[in-house]
């Protein structure tokens, strides 16, 4: 017990002393949650649409009135032809054009029935995708209104049979980015410096030569891996809470479930990291190799982990991959505690992945690593 | 007590870096292991305290089996490596303590053994390893190495790249210790340092090539050295290499070394032919034979 707490101690020394990885540890993390948090969502804004209108009609008017009334939308410029409209997409001067036909609001009012053409630039198939919903809203919106009108005028016996939807979002009333963000960006920040730095950790012994002269001692590996490992497990552990602090002063992000809960969990997650890091530098002679291994594994892993894209829209064999994937665990365990409240027993099936996990891969991890050479 | 090496065999994927080494260091023994770089020092060292596995042969180390026993050995071993390897960023008397609780003992329980080497590099205690003279480095590893009373002490090349004076120091430490009944095994590349050990192995290219006192080993010099000098030290090599008696030609700080194969060798003749290659000043004079000459005529 003595020596894994002098080893602690040294080891807390040799953080707190090299200058240069502070701010690494604790800053820089800290930066991100605050930048990643603000700039990754979903929503487009002043997407930049154009217009073919050849039916110049009271309708077609009022359609284009609608885009210039919406704030996702800048409208930039009418194109007399299909060729200049196509053209200027190609330079990239817009992203949607739409396009009115001649007798659109003829046919709208004779066959109830009108057609519109929409070009989207899909260069990015994400953005294109969330630009065509807000073109068919507006669209649809318009519609209704317009149908009424018609069918006022025409025939007043008949009332448009219509089925309103209107959507309540549970967990995230307001659709807000950030509070879905933010539970999953202090899961990344947290596993990428645990990770990285118990990789990086015992392989730096073997770099500067000291492991050999602590293999040339009667220390037993259990006491040298949990005196070298604990601080990081402890420094996850400060990372989480400064994120959470963050997470509700900057980011108003709920924390409805409970704390303890959470940081239950954590601690067992770090474990899963811890060892996975252990592993990597049995693995590896230097630091740099110990680097790039770990880096590799933290974009896989936080790409396929749910945290961007969602799980759901993974062709099968990539989802049944990612129930290897232990940040996928935590970023759902976040942001059911944090958005949902899930007590224990909500919890339990990710809980038990993780602590399986957590014992394979520290099991691994002592079982390869050697004091000889 | 000491250090038993039978028939040990070690290589590296096509490399064999020990053939079939045999000797023995009796207890309390200052015992010096000589050789060029790459002769397989290290490789031994390492065998000899349980960091690598030989492919064959037995070697035990105050009595206890490297690979049965290799649990016990430890406790009983110091073992300073070539490569300065303290923490750098932990201050003198944070890696000395590192050391000692790792061991499970304390400064205090040992501090007679390394207080002499201690109160030298004391008043640093609160500086960090890194920022420390290389003498000063090497003094602080051996307080490490030393912190558990080990039976035996294990030092590799311990004085390479440190000065003149922190070097002769560092083997009085050395002579002292022994006295306090420490086996001592250490290799060095320097001949001139193997003149301090008890006895010596000199080791090149995996084999032992000879084992005695160095004073044996000087003695069995099979030829009479001569130290050649004239006004063009290169010239002097040149001329000695081309003539056709020459036994042995090596530069030895400001002379040559000379060796040659006639019983009747007459330093006149030798003289002669040095003035017909132009060369004025010339001096020969008979000299005593060193270790590093033994080697390289054993190594030849």
């Amino acid at each position: 017990m003595k020596t894994i707490g002098y080893i602690i101690q040294k080891e807390f020394k040799q953080i707190f002393r090299n200058k240069g990885m502070l701010p690494i540890i604790f800053v820089l993390p800290l930066l991100q949650l605050i930048i990643l948090s603000n700039a990754a969502t979903f929503e487009i804004k002043n997407i930049k649409f154009a217009y073919i209108d050849q039916d110049r009609s009271a309708t077609s008017r009022g359609l284009i009135e609608k885009f210039e009334a919406s704030t996702y939308f800048n409208v930039l410029d009418t194109y007399p032809s299909q060729a200049l409209a196509s053209s200027a997409m190609l330079k990239g001067e817009v992203d949607v054009v739409l396009e009115i036909p001649l007798h659109f609001e003829r046919n709208l009012q004779k066959d109830k029935k009108g057609n519109l053409g929409i070009i989207i630039n899909a260069i990015d198939g994400a953005a294109a995708g969330v630009t065509n919903v807000y073109v068919s809203q507006i669209i649809q919106n318009y519609n209704k209104s317009i149908l009424m009108d018609v069918k006022e005028l025409s025939d007043q016996q008949i009332k448009p049979v219509t089925i309103e939807t209107i959507p309540l979002f549970w967990y995230n009333k307001t659709l807000n980015y950030k509070t879905y963000m933010v539970p999953g960006i202090l899961v990344l920040l947290v596993t990428m410096i645990t990770l990285f730095l118990s990789g990086m950790n015992i392989v730096r012994e073997k770099e500067i030569g000291t492991l050999e002269q602590i293999n040339v001692t009667p220390i037993k590996k259990s006491q040298f891996i949990i005196g070298k490992l604990f601080p990081f497990w402890i420094i996850g552990m400060a990372l989480l809470t400064i994120g959470l602090i963050i997470a509700s002063l900057i980011f108003n992000v709920p924390m409805i479930g409970s704390l303890l809960l959470m940081y239950f969990y954590t601690s067992i997650y770090i474990l899963v990291i811890l060892g996975i890091g252990l592993f990597i530098s049995n693995f590896t002679d230097t630091q740099q190799q110990a680097m790039f291994i770990a880096w590799f594994f933290t974009v896989i892993f936080i790409l396929m982990s749910g945290l961007f894209t969602p799980i759901e829209s993974m062709p099968r064999w990539a989802q049944i991959l990612t129930e290897f994937n232990p940040i996928k665990y935590f970023v759902e365990v976040m942001r059911m505690i944090m958005l949902k409240g899930s007590g224990f027993m909500d919890i339990l099936p990710q809980l038990i992945k993780t602590i399986i996990y957590a014992a394979i891969m520290n099991v691994l991890a002592v079982w390869s690593y050697k004091k000889t050479t | 007590m000491g250090i038993h090496i039978e028939n040990i065999s070690k290589s590296y994927k096509d490399v064999n870096a020990l053939k079939n080494i045999s000797f023995d260091v009796k207890p309390n023994e200052l015992f010096g292991l000589i050789g060029p770089d790459g002769a397989g020092k290290t490789t031994l060292f390492r065998i000899l305290t349980t960091l690598l596995i030989a492919n064959e042969g037995k070697a035990s180390v105050a009595g206890m089996d490297v690979l049965l026993d290799y649990k016990e050995i430890r406790k009983h071993v110091g073992y300073m490596p070539g490569r300065f390897s303290l923490y750098q960023d932990l201050t003198v008397e944070e890696n000395l303590k590192f050391f000692a609780t790792i061991f499970g003992t304390t400064i205090e329980e040992n501090y007679d053994l390394i207080k002499e080497i201690y109160v030298q590099i004391e008043p640093f205690k609160d500086r960090r390893a890194g920022k420390l003279s290389g003498g000063m480095k090497q003094k602080l590893a051996l307080c490490c190495a030393l912190i558990h009373k080990p039976k035996v002490l294990f030092l590799d090349e311990p004085t390479t790249g440190v000065d003149p004076v922190s070097r002769k120091e560092f083997w009085e430490m050395l002579k002292r210790l022994q006295e306090k009944n420490i086996t001592i095994l250490v290799s060095t590349p320097y001949m001139d340092e193997a003149a301090l050990c008890d006895r010596i192995a000199l080791i090149q290219d995996g084999k032992i090539l000879q084992i005695d006192t160095p004073e044996a080993i000087v003695n069995q010099y099979p030829k009479t050295i001569y130290n050649v000098s004239a006004n063009n030290m290169y010239q002097v090599i040149k001329s000695l290499k081309a003539y056709s008696h020459q036994h042995s030609v090596y530069p030895f700080g400001e002379f040559v070394h000379y060796t040659d194969t006639r019983e009747d060798f007459n330093t006149l003749d030798l003289n002669h032919y040095l003035e017909a290659q132009n060369l004025t000043n010339i001096t020969i004079e008979k000299t005593q034979a060193t270790i590093e000459d033994s080697f390289m005529e054993l190594a030849k």
